[in-house]
């Protein structure tokens, strides 16, 4: 599903690469983790594969596109096949919680009647029926997050990338975000999240890949956060 | 759908913007005068030039008494020198170029004096104090030269007149009315393009976060772009409309009315010719807008 192979990135000639040398391969319906401290490049992991930057090396293949060869107009398109998830939720805070899920598909042209029908069953897969008419500030936080993965997999992609989805919660609505993520990987998407939380790497034993100053230090089946821990 | 969130959006972003979008409206409406006015004045001149150039004769002035000119120290015209004069235009080399030949005699240049005058100065003339004349219309207003040659300094002749010259004092005051009014619309245009400018940057940068989650969820560029392109095309082509209709008042209202009233032997701009101008002017706001657009957009709208 995503693949890369010998990927490197420098974003300033002459400066220290903030990717190096990257392959990778995440399955189809995988769940992988992507842990490492700040600056170890996990921005630019997921950046380069949302194909908002390129690599200055080596090739990514993401949902059957090799993204090197990929042409500025078709992006648009191939950006409908991610779904995203970032720590601030990025809704837009003069709409409501059900319009904020139809934006996503309203802006892609989707007809009206199938936005009437999808967003609805989108609500109530991440628990908020009956919420439709709140707008983001009358929201927790936690159900804030749960209006943006609505709307990142209302289209139903078969990836979501999830950057830091719980660095703004608290441990107890980490874990119903986490289960949320879950059950959406169940339906067959692969999911790509990055994250400092120790506890949810630790609960989850998923898949995990980590990060150090540019390189793949760590690529483990079932694995914790920190090595150094086990 | 889409039609539908562009125009929301469109709609959306002025009403945010407002004073903003007031301004665009009214730099390009002023502008746009100035451009339109420019061009009026412009084909008046060429109404103008059709008009009284097909009208204009070759006024030969017959030697009167009491002459002060040098030609006619010889007193005046004689009818024998009369007659000379009359064969070199109807039968001399000249004749080809000479459509009509006609004569005004005292009597007649006084009658004609007396119809225009409207001040009473006649009363204090008589026809004898008037000047007979030929009135020479020729087939070709621009070989003026070569008639005059051929009569000025036969004797009789007191002067040779081109009427075309009388206009030209005018036509040189209406071209240099067109310089500055193109000037002015040329600097009023360049403001107008750095306010669109403007105005599309702060409304882009006022839905940097709806933007952005439109390029995150794939919308298509043109989706993403068409909003802000519209507000500046729809604020400039309402200003060319204000333009349109403030100059279709003032062709109507001054020159129609007014001028027509006080000075009514000349054509005039009508608001036929107003019409002309307008899609011009329309076409120019948008391509203005559009400009401005391209120019702003690739920035903070990308991919």
């Amino acid at each position: 599903m995503i693949r890369f192979d010998n990927v490197s990135k420098v974003y300033a000639r002459g400066a220290k690469p903030a990717l190096d040398d990257i392959s990778l391969e995440i399955e189809r319906g995988d769940f992988v983790f992507l842990v490492g401290s700040s600056g170890s490049g996990k921005s630019t992991f997921l950046k380069l594969i949302l194909r908002e930057e390129r690599p200055t090396d080596g090739e990514i293949y993401v949902a059957g596109r090799h993204l090197n060869r990929l042409s500025n107009w078709r992006v648009p398109q191939f950006r409908r096949e991610i779904g995203a998830v970032f720590q601030d939720f990025r809704l837009l805070p003069n709409k409501t919680v059900y319009q904020n899920v139809a934006f996503a598909l309203q802006v892609i042209g989707k007809k009206r009647h199938i936005i009437n029908s999808t967003v609805p069953e989108m609500l109530d897969l991440v628990g908020l029926a009956g919420k439709e008419k709140r707008l983001p500030h009358e929201l927790s936080g936690g159900e804030q997050q749960r209006v943006a993965i609505a709307r990142a997999f209302v289209n139903h992609p078969p990836i979501l990338l999830c950057d830091e989805p719980t660095g703004n919660l608290d441990p107890g609505t980490s874990v119903g975000i986490m289960r949320l993520l879950d059950r959406i990987n169940r339906t067959g998407t692969t999911v790509l999240m990055a994250t400092h939380d120790d506890e949810i790497v630790d609960q989850m034993r998923k898949r995990v890949v980590e990060l150090k100053g540019g390189h793949l230090v760590r690529d483990q089946d079932r694995g914790v956060y920190g090595l150094e821990r086990v | 759908m889409r039609l539908k969130f562009i125009f929301g959006e469109v709609a959306n972003g002025l009403r945010r913007n407002s004073t903003m979008a007031l301004s665009v409206v009214l730099v390009t409406f002023v502008s746009l005068t100035f451009v339109g006015a420019a061009a009026l004045i412009q084909m008046q001149i060429g109404d103008l030039k059709s008009d009284w150039y097909g009208k204009v004769e070759v006024t030969i002035g017959l030697c009167p008494e009491n002459a002060r000119s040098t030609q006619c120290a010889a007193g005046s015209v004689t009818a024998d020198q009369q007659e000379q004069i009359r064969k070199v235009l109807e039968e001399g080399p000249v004749s080809d170029l000479v459509e009509k030949v006609y004569f005004e005699s005292k009597e007649e240049a006084f009658e004609n004096y007396k119809r225009q005058d409207n001040q009473g100065i006649s009363d204090l003339l008589t026809a004898d104090q008037m000047q007979s004349s030929f009135r020479v219309k020729l087939n070709d207003p621009e070989q003026f030269q070569v008639v005059s040659d051929a009569v000025a300094g036969m004797p009789g002749v007191d002067y040779v007149q081109d009427q075309r010259e009388i206009f030209s004092q005018l036509f040189k005051f209406l071209n240099a009315a067109t310089v500055v009014a193109a000037a002015l619309a040329g600097i009023m245009l360049l403001t107008a393009g750095l306010l669109i400018t403007t105005t599309i940057r702060l409304s882009a940068m006022s839905r940097r976060r709806e933007t952005a989650i439109m390029r995150m969820v794939g919308s298509s560029r043109t989706l993403i772009q068409a909003p802000f392109m519209l507000e500046g095309a729809f604020a400039a082509s309402l200003g060319a409309i204000f333009a349109v209709g403030a100059l279709y008042a003032s062709v109507r209202y001054v020159v129609g009315d007014w001028l027509k009233s006080s000075v009514s032997w000349v054509a005039y701009v009508n608001e036929a010719d107003v019409m002309v101008v307008a899609p011009y002017l329309i076409a120019i706001a948008v391509a203005l807008a559009g400009a401005a657009s391209v120019v702003t957009l690739g920035k903070y709208t990308r991919a």
